[in-house]
């Protein structure tokens, strides 16, 4: 199975300087801010949800992606109009999700991260049309080609920005 | 126990701070009203993550704006010339346009006054840079660098020149939240321009806005304009909020929604204003405009006048000269229609015939008295003359003095107005009239009866000449 995580290396956690945790995220969520208003179409894009996969995808521990799922995730809420926590319960389940799964496929391969994108997009979309629709009871629709544009440009843009965030870390084995 | 917890310590972390955060949500949302003021906690929240995220918005906003400046300012001058010499024909041209619409304003004020009804005027704005967003489709937020510290304060309009943007939502010290009208959570009181159809505007879920819950209407075109109807006791009254789109049925399917296609570009903003007072008086900025506006058309009218050809043709006789004047001078006034003169008068001629008082019933009309008539007439060379009645006023022939009117204006005269002649334009000097046949002046002319024309008192009736 190629996308099953074979090695050591593979399977190894890796670690960021502390900046990186702090800057990151933040960079995300202004850039995520910024480009909407300047690129119409920006907004199929979700900037903290790619980081919060990346981070769990690489740290491989759940507890500690849970908690920067929540984090980013309630950041991203308080530049919205809606209440605190959507956004930090979507994030926190994809946070543990990928890590759970990081430990068990290979992070490496960009087609495994393009895979896994691509449905933890899917999979947030699904969780707050649960919390919002049907928990809260507000306006959410779900249009399936639009959420698969979404899942495919979150995927592709994936790819290259977790290649770019992989420069940051520092390997630990 | 120990060993529970620790097998299942990632679960439980994850079930914990879902638990956490959904009681949190339940807190929030319990609220009565959706778009209530937040917490205390969840505000200071916001505050945080809009404090952090904000300023390196606003720097590369800034230097963003900054590089943009010295393109246009520097760089881009091409036309400019040409350009501010059209705007300055075009802002001419705008101020007779806002003059002619003066007029109908203030009646419209009038009548509101009447009908106890306060329009508010926007008073006072403040202008914002747009600096970011929320980033999702989820929620159409803006975020604007204004805040607490500029008298911003929550639920103010935002407006652009083309139309409404939204209203301010969460005010912090320096940035200020703005709920734009394509949230699905918005709401803005608006009315159809030619149908007068009211209904409340909102966001659907692709983000255009849609007046909701409207009863099936043909009259509702594509392309009909959408303003404010003021109800929502935020947006003031006609603001320009776009045009019909186009009519999609309700889930339902006993209603209609209407979607409006947004005047401002929601997808491209950059500066906005928020209104932050509004009064039911007009702004002296307004009012000073106006009285600008109608000085300018004062001028441009006069400058007209002089530019266009004259009514009055100096080869003309005098006398239609002097009728021409006087039409001038007296646009407007309501007269009686002159008869065409006649070049060879008859008997049926008006004015042919000897005054009524001089007619014996039955007998006829010799042509010794018709010549007479004609002829005194004909020696002034100036078409028929009313006779004076005998006891109502005789002609004034006092020799060497020159008419004050012309023969044809004086019997042109409406009732009423031809004991008091108006001021006549300044224009080529009349001829003196002959000594002989002085026609009479207007103010010696009898005043006929009020709503009675003034030629038939002059001329006998067709009776009187069986």
């Amino acid at each position: 199975m190629v996308l099953m995580a074979s090695s050591r290396r593979e399977v190894g956690a890796k670690s960021f300087p502390l900046v990186i945790y702090v800057v990151v995220p933040l960079l995300a969520l202004g850039l995520q801010s910024l480009l909407s208003l300047h690129l119409s179409r920006f907004d199929l894009i979700d900037l903290p949800l790619l980081v919060t996969i990346y981070y769990g995808i690489t740290q491989r521990e759940p507890v500690s992606a849970t908690l920067v799922g929540t984090v980013i995730g309630i950041a991203q809420d308080a530049l919205t109009h809606h209440a605190l926590g959507i956004f930090g319960i979507s994030k926190a389940v994809i946070g543990y999700m990928a890590a759970s799964l990081g430990v068990r496929v290979d992070t490496e391969n960009h087609g495994t991260r393009l895979l896994l994108t691509f449905g933890f997009t899917l999979a947030q979309t699904a969780i707050l049309w649960l919390l919002q629709r049907h928990m809260l009871g507000q306006q959410f629709a779900w249009h399936w080609f639009h959420e698969m544009v979404r899942a495919v440009a979150n995927a592709v843009v994936a790819v290259i920005l977790f290649a770019i965030l992989d420069l940051t870390r520092r390997r630990d084995y | 126990m120990e060993s529970f917890f620790s097998r299942y310590r990632n679960a439980l972390v994850l079930i914990t701070v879902l638990l956490a955060q959904v009681i949190g949500l339940a807190v929030q949302v319990r609220r009565p009203e959706p778009n209530a003021a937040d917490g205390g906690g969840v505000r200071l929240i916001r505050s945080w993550v809009v404090g952090l995220v904000t300023p390196p918005e606003r720097l590369l906003h800034s230097a963003g704006h900054g590089i943009r400046g010295l393109w246009m300012n520097y760089v881009d001058l091409i036309h400019v010339r040409q350009d501010n010499k059209n705007l300055k024909s075009e802002l001419d041209r705008l101020r007779l346009e806002e003059d002619s619409i003066a007029e109908d304003a203030r009646q419209g004020q009038r009548l509101q006054a009447l009908l106890g009804f306060r329009e508010k005027y926007v008073y006072k704005t403040v202008a914002a840079q747009v600096i970011g967003t929320s980033g999702t489709e989820q929620s159409r937020v803006l975020l604007i660098d204004k805040g607490s510290h500029e008298g911003i304060k929550p639920d103010m309009p935002v407006i652009t020149p083309d139309g409404i943007v939204g209203k301010t939502r969460d005010v912090f010290r320096h940035t200020s939240q703005v709920l734009e009208i394509s949230d699905g959570t918005s709401g803005a009181g608006v009315i159809l321009e030619k149908t007068r159809i009211r209904g409340v505007l909102r966001g659907n879920s692709w983000g255009q806005p849609e007046i909701v819950n409207v009863s099936p209407d043909e009259r509702i075109q594509r392309g009909e304009p959408v303003l404010t109807s003021g109800g929502d006791a935020i947006y003031p009254r006609g603001l320009a909020v776009g045009w019909v789109d186009r009519v999609s049925p309700d889930p339902d399917g006993t209603l209609v929604n209407v979607l409006v296609k947004p005047a401002a570009n929601l997808s491209k903003l950059e500066e906005v204003l928020v209104i932050t007072d509004t009064g039911v008086e007009m702004p002296e900025q307004a009012e000073q405009d106006l009285s600008e506006a109608q000085q300018a058309e004062q001028k441009a009218s006069e400058v007209l006048a002089e530019r266009l050809p004259s009514r009055v043709d100096p080869n003309a006789p005098p006398d239609q000269q002097d009728a021409a004047q006087d039409d001038s001078a007296e646009e407007g006034a309501a007269r009686p229609v002159k008869p065409p003169q006649a070049l060879h008068p008859d008997h049926y001629t008006p004015s042919d015939t000897p005054p009524a008082t001089e007619l014996v019933p039955g007998q006829k009309i010799t042509d010794a008295q018709s010549s007479a008539v004609n002829g005194g007439e004909n020696a002034t060379g100036n078409g028929p003359e009313p006779q004076a009645k005998p006891g109502v006023g005789a002609p004034d022939n006092v020799p060497g003095k020159a008419p004050s009117t012309t023969p044809g204006n004086s019997q042109a005269k409406a009732p009423g107005t031809a004991a008091k002649p108006k001021p006549k334009p300044a224009g080529p000097p009349t001829k003196a009239a002959p000594k002989e046949n002085q026609p009479p002046t207007p103010s010696e002319t009898p005043p006929a009866p009020s709503g009675a024309p003034a030629a038939p008192s002059q001329t006998p009736q067709p009776q009187g000449r069986a």
